[in-house]
């Protein structure tokens, strides 16, 4: 073996050794890595009760309502389970019905989740408005063209 | 090992290379001017409006090829590192040493691009998701292998101390990449995913891989110019150099 083959076994050998124990690491932390908890585990109770932590989801389409003054209340969703969330302050450009939301704040008694601060969270879809458009009226007479076809059966 | 049409240990040497550098540099350098203004054009005049970020998307296209670009740089700059480490090969560990400071500009542009873009669509400068964390982390490791070699005075101590600094770093690389999809993170998921597929305008997708060619042409001419420098510092004792100073420079 020669000096440089050596050297070779002892880098490639230490290189695995070290991306073992980053994964063994990182498979530990697991879920502490997570920057949000999801409304199905907030149900459930993996949320820690009384302390702020961040709620991720879809904002629920039709769920929105402006209060009185800058509160506005929504309900974020995983399309399993639903948390109420109430909020007062200014919303980010992105946050909609239908878009991605991170919020901080704590569970209430009653459930529902008192936010101090909504994040949006952005999808990686990029497109052209005419694009964007024209998919959205394809998916409008794809399910009007579908109606008849339901009614039948 | 070495090809017969070819001897590419010719050019391990310093003495070798340091006229390929100066030629590689110069048309990388042509390249990357010729990419960047043509990609900066289509970003901001030609790539369609998103449909639901408006303008301010278009940051995307110095964003993204930046982060790219800074984590592909420090996969080569430690292979290079490595390289060094193993064969003894002084070239390598300049390479390396050369490679840094360009890695680390891109991290940094990656950083202060994103914040920008953060403002206006999330609502927040920084968080510190996986993504975010991580991608900081790369930044300080290429700062600390550059202050580390920085600190010692012998070149190959410092050397042999940077390559292994940059190998442990490289860990760090696939957790950057994976970490959108490892951990619920604020940052959103890969747009153009590794084995094919992007969720992107075609002219969008265009504009980004002109401008990721530019900004790659780029590190290549300055990571070029940077070795000669590196190259005519540490053999400065010798007689080429002594020779090629008389000549002018031209080598």
């Amino acid at each position: 073996m020669k000096a440089r083959h050596k050297r070779f076994t002892l880098l490639a050998a230490g290189l695995a050794g070290l991306g073992l124990a980053t994964a063994l690491v990182l498979n530990a932390l697991e879920n502490n890595m997570s920057y949000f908890f999801d409304a199905s585990q907030v149900v459930q109770g993996e949320a820690p009760a009384g302390h702020v932590f961040r709620l991720g989801g879809l904002v629920k389409p039709g769920s929105l309502q402006r209060g009185e003054e800058l509160t506005v209340r929504f309900i974020v969703t995983d399309n399993a389970e639903e948390v109420p969330v109430a909020y007062t302050g200014i919303l980010p450009d992105l946050f909609d019905e239908g878009q991605g939301v991170i919020a901080q704040g704590r569970l209430g008694s009653d459930g529902a989740f008192v936010a101090e601060e909504v994040l949006a969270k952005h999808d990686e879809n990029y497109m052209a408005p005419e694009v964007a458009a024209s998919m959205k009226q394809q998916h409008v007479e794809g399910v009007q063209n579908m109606a008849p076809e339901a009614m039948v059966q | 090992m070495s090809s017969r049409l070819i001897n590419w240990f010719k050019f391990s040497s310093p003495v070798a290379f340091y006229p390929l550098a100066g030629r590689l540099g110069a048309w990388s350098g042509w390249i990357a001017a010729i990419l960047i203004v043509v990609g900066l054009y289509m970003s901001f005049f030609v790539a369609p409006t998103d449909y639901k970020q408006g303008e301010g998307y278009r940051i995307i296209y110095v964003h993204v090829p930046a982060a790219w670009m800074s984590m592909f740089i420090y996969v080569v700059m430690a292979g290079w590192a490595g390289m060094g480490l193993v064969f003894n090969t002084r070239l390598s560990s300049m390479m390396a040493s050369a490679l840094a400071p360009t890695g680390a500009l891109f991290a940094f542009l990656s950083l202060w691009t994103g914040a920008f873009w953060g403002k206006p669509m999330w609502g927040a400068w920084w968080v510190w998701d996986a993504r975010l964390t991580s991608a900081l982390i790369l930044f300080f490791l290429y700062l600390g292998f550059m202050a580390l070699q920085a600190s010692i005075d012998e070149p190959r101590r410092a050397d042999r101390a940077g390559a292994i600094l940059a190998l442990v770093g490289v860990v760090n690389v696939p957790i950057i990449y994976y970490s959108v999809q490892w951990w619920n993170t604020l940052h959103q998921g890969a747009t153009i995913k590794m084995g094919g597929g992007a969720s992107m305008d075609p002219v969008m997708l265009w504009t980004m891989l002109i401008m990721t060619f530019g900004f790659w042409a780029y590190a290549i001419a300055v990571a070029m110019i940077r070795v000669q420098a590196i190259i005519l510092e540490r053999e400065r004792n010798t007689t080429w150099v002594t020779e090629l100073v008389k000549a002018g420079g031209k080598a």
